[in-house]
């Protein structure tokens, strides 16, 4: 993560800027994974918020968890496109392979599946994005393989 | 001699990146006198990744499907040895290409830059007379008929309702305040719609000259951008271009040399479909939950901390600098009487060629369709198409000769919205689709208003028991009362459009909800539960759909015809992807 995007409270856009609990809590996800209730307590300490407003900010919108996820976070797209185009297959392709439900994370730690409403890649359907990276006009057998290469480089990274 | 690779988000996820790596490394293994330049979406996704060998006169070719395994064949013929590769073309400037049919219907002028020019860099630009119509409106300086001529091209916003622009301007230059702001909605929220990632990823300096022009004619000194942050490409681009922009001295404190001032930030979104509503998403720049609230007062004159807001989305601004440049007049001369110019959609679904494409409005929905889109996937037949996501409708392929242009798609039922258009072949259940976007907007429903939040999830759940086989008389009737008191009763439009995909639906495909209901199928052989799977005496016995059963509900023996339990059959489908010589019918 580039050093620009950490959570750091002193830095001067944040100091006196308003509306400044969204930007807040979007760098504390980057930087912990997750909203910690230390960070909450910390947002609270820094800026005066009320520890309910940000849990009624934070709960409100999809982007923040308040758990922590997987190494790699699987996003599987339901949007339109993705829907008619076969998404529900392969969810139950990345479910079968994983071994959880969606919406869970391996034992392992390794792998979260998520569901989002549209990537913006929707002339590719059906679309999945790792992490960072789009993968686009999956079958349930191109998406195994996507997984695979995701577990291997995983337990290359342990070893 | 230049090479450009479409780096949008679509290309990449093609694998345009190493391909872009390829041609660096191959280009200078090679010592090829050739610049690799990175450009944005040129537009056929269906394509990706797409490279374009720009010559010395400026001719251009394009090619589709260049992976990085044929990055060697294209330096070695046709930069080396000045030889195009037909076989790979999909367009030229001088008319070759077996693709060039998806352009010759098209007009540019949102997307005139996007696909041209490397997104990452301001000279690129600037050399073809960026931020000269801004220039052009300061020397000037006369707001008011700035506004005029924007009221005079008929321009209307892209975000879906389709407000005149230059009157949106008018009201908030006009409105009462000292700090006044411009927002541009970047939220894109509707699935199935990406133009504006396109257009921020390809040509952000567009949209933010056009906010800057904006901002001098109400006077604003500060602009915000609201990006959803599922787009990490368009945020990273749209940050590189401000801070080139400031340091050129065309954002910021005295731009083009006057005393104009213009400053704009940018805000990324956290995830919530109703932020692209204007109020909620003010609210959510303010740092607060993103809830819509009650209109009037209208952001033009209470809009962002109280001070007179100028909302519009980011496809509007990208017409505003085209429109300076080229007059009111040129713009207004295509379109239809009331919707003038041209719109952006983004083609997905069944569709043969799915992408980005720009026609004139008064174009009709068959011709977009079929001939710029060459028509359905695996040429299946043509069902509907979605027009303006979850708070749009299916218009059914008996209308396709509607032309696109506001009254009349208003008129089928659906909505312009932004331009998503998802098209549907025989193989969608539009009961399904109808469960699908109240899904959606059930799970988006912000929870403020009583019928938005709990009219939605009653809705869903017949919706659901129908699509479960389930469905009992008078649900059709149930579903149409409840949409009237949402529709009426909602104080946002998500709650009042979020019936049109069902209303719309049981208008055009009323039989198919009727099957569901009364004869417990699904026409489309889309809905599991609803699926009957018998074995055909076509079945050759070889165990397959026995052995992937997971209830074992198949009994046989080999090279016999198997037997299939239907008490015990979940519907599940996998004998029926199993089965290797389509021996297992469904219905
Ligand atoms: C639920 C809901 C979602 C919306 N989402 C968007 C959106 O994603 N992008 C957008 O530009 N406008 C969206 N709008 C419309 C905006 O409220 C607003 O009308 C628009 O940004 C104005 O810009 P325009 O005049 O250029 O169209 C949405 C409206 C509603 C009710
Ligand atoms: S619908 Fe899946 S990427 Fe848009």
């Amino acid at each position: 993560m580039s050093e620009q995007r950490k959570y750091d409270f002193k830095k001067q856009h944040y100091a006196g800027e308003e509306g400044r609990l969204i930007p807040l809590l979007q760098r504390a996800q980057e930087t912990d994974g997750y909203i910690t209730r230390e960070r909450i307590t910390e947002i609270h300490r820094d800026c005066g918020i009320p520890v309910a407003q940000i849990y009624g900010v934070a709960t409100f919108y999809a982007q923040f968890r308040l758990h922590p996820v997987g190494k790699n976070l699987i996003k599987v797209c339901h949007g339109t496109a993705c829907h008619v185009s076969g998404a529900n297959a392969i969810t139950e392709a990345i479910e079968k392979t994983l071994g959880i439900c969606n919406g869970e994370t391996t034992p392992d730690k390794l792998f979260t599946i998520e569901t989002v409403s549209c990537l913006g890649c929707c002339s590719l359907a059906p679309v999945i994005m790792i992490n960072n990276d789009t993968h686009g006009n999956l079958t349930e057998k191109e998406v195994k393989k996507v997984l695979k290469q995701h577990q291997r480089a995983a337990i290359g990274e342990v070893q | 001699m230049k090479v450009l690779v479409g780096l949008g988000t679509c290309g990449i996820a093609a694998g345009a990146e190493k391909t872009y790596q390829a041609l660096q490394a191959k280009a200078a293994a090679a010592g090829l006198p050739v610049e690799i330049d990175k450009t944005g979406c040129i537009g056929m996704c269906y394509r990706e990744p797409l490279v374009e060998v720009r010559a010395d006169d400026g001719s251009r070719v394009q090619y589709g499907n260049l992976t990085a395994d044929k990055v060697e064949r294209l330096l070695d013929e046709h930069v080396a040895q000045g030889k195009p590769i037909e076989d790979w073309m999909v367009w030229s400037d001088d008319g070759r290409g077996n693709e060039r049919a998806y352009f010759t219907r098209q007009t540019r002028i949102v997307l005139r830059n996007c696909g041209k020019i490397n997104p990452e860099s301001i000279d690129d630009y600037l050399a073809i007379g960026g931020y000269q119509a801004l220039n052009q409106v300061l020397q000037a300086n006369e707001p008011e008929a700035l506004i005029a001529s924007i009221i005079d091209s008929g321009l209307r916003g892209r975000g879906g309702a389709g407000f005149p622009t230059g009157m949106k301007w008018r009201f908030t230059r006009l409105a009462a305040g000292d700090h006044k702001y411009i927002i541009c909605n970047a939220d894109e929220g509707d699935p199935g719609a990406f133009m504006d990632r396109s257009v921020l990823e390809s040509d952000p300096h567009s949209v933010l000259e056009g906010m800057a022009i904006a901002g001098f004619a109400i006077g604003a000194g500060q602009g915000y951008i609201y990006v959803r942050a599922e787009y990490p490409k368009a945020i990273e681009r749209l940050n590189i271009a401000i801070a080139q922009a400031e340091a050129k001295h065309l954002l910021g404190d005295g731009i083009w040399g006057t005393g104009f001032s213009f400053h704009v930030k940018l805000k990324e979104g956290a995830g919530a479909f109703v932020c692209g509503e204007e109020t909620a998403l003010m609210a959510s720049i303010e740092g607060k939950r993103g809830m819509p609230r009650v209109r009037p007062p209208f952001p033009a004159t209470k809009g962002l901390w109280e001070c007179p807001t100028s909302i519009n989305n980011v496809e509007t601004f990208a017409n505003i600098p085209w429109i300076i440049t080229n007059g009111p007049k040129a713009y207004s001369s295509l379109g239809t009487a009331n919707s003038k110019g041209t719109k952006v959609f983004a083609m997905a679904g069944k569709i043969k060629r799915g992408g980005l494409v720009e026609v004139p409005m008064g174009i009709s929905i068959k011709e977009v369709v079929f001939d710029v889109c060459g028509g359905i996937k695996n040429d299946k037949k043509f069902k509907a198409v979605q027009m303006g996501g979850p708070s749009g409708g299916c218009i059914p392929a008996e209308l396709q000769n509607t032309t696109i242009d506001y009254e009349s798609i208003t008129k089928t039922g659906a909505i312009m919205g932004s331009g998503g258009l998802v098209v549907m072949d025989e193989t969608t259940c539009m009961v399904d689709v109808a469960r699908f976007f109240l899904e959606f907007t059930q799970r988006e429903s912000c929870g403020k208003c009583t019928f938005c939040r709990v009219g939605t999830k009653r809705m869903l759940e017949v919706l659901t028991r129908i699509c479960e086989g389930k469905g009992k008389d008078g649900d059709i009737e149930l579903l149409e009362q409840l949409a009237t008191l949402v529709r009426s009763t909602s104080l946002c439009g998500l709650g009042q459009s979020a019936p049109n995909p069902v209303l719309t639906t049981i208008k055009y495909f009323r039989s198919e909800y009727e099957a569901h209901i009364t004869n417990k199928k699904c026409p489309a052989h889309n809905c599991k539960p609803l699926l009957t799977y018998t074995i055909l005496d076509s079945c050759i016995g070889c165990l397959m759909c026995a052995k992937v059963c997971p209830t074992k509900a198949i009994t046989g023996e080999l090279k016999k015809v198997h037997v299939l339990d239907q008490t015990k059959c979940t519907h599940c489908g996998e004998c029926h992807k199993a089965c290797r010589v389509d021996a297992i019918a469904v219905d």
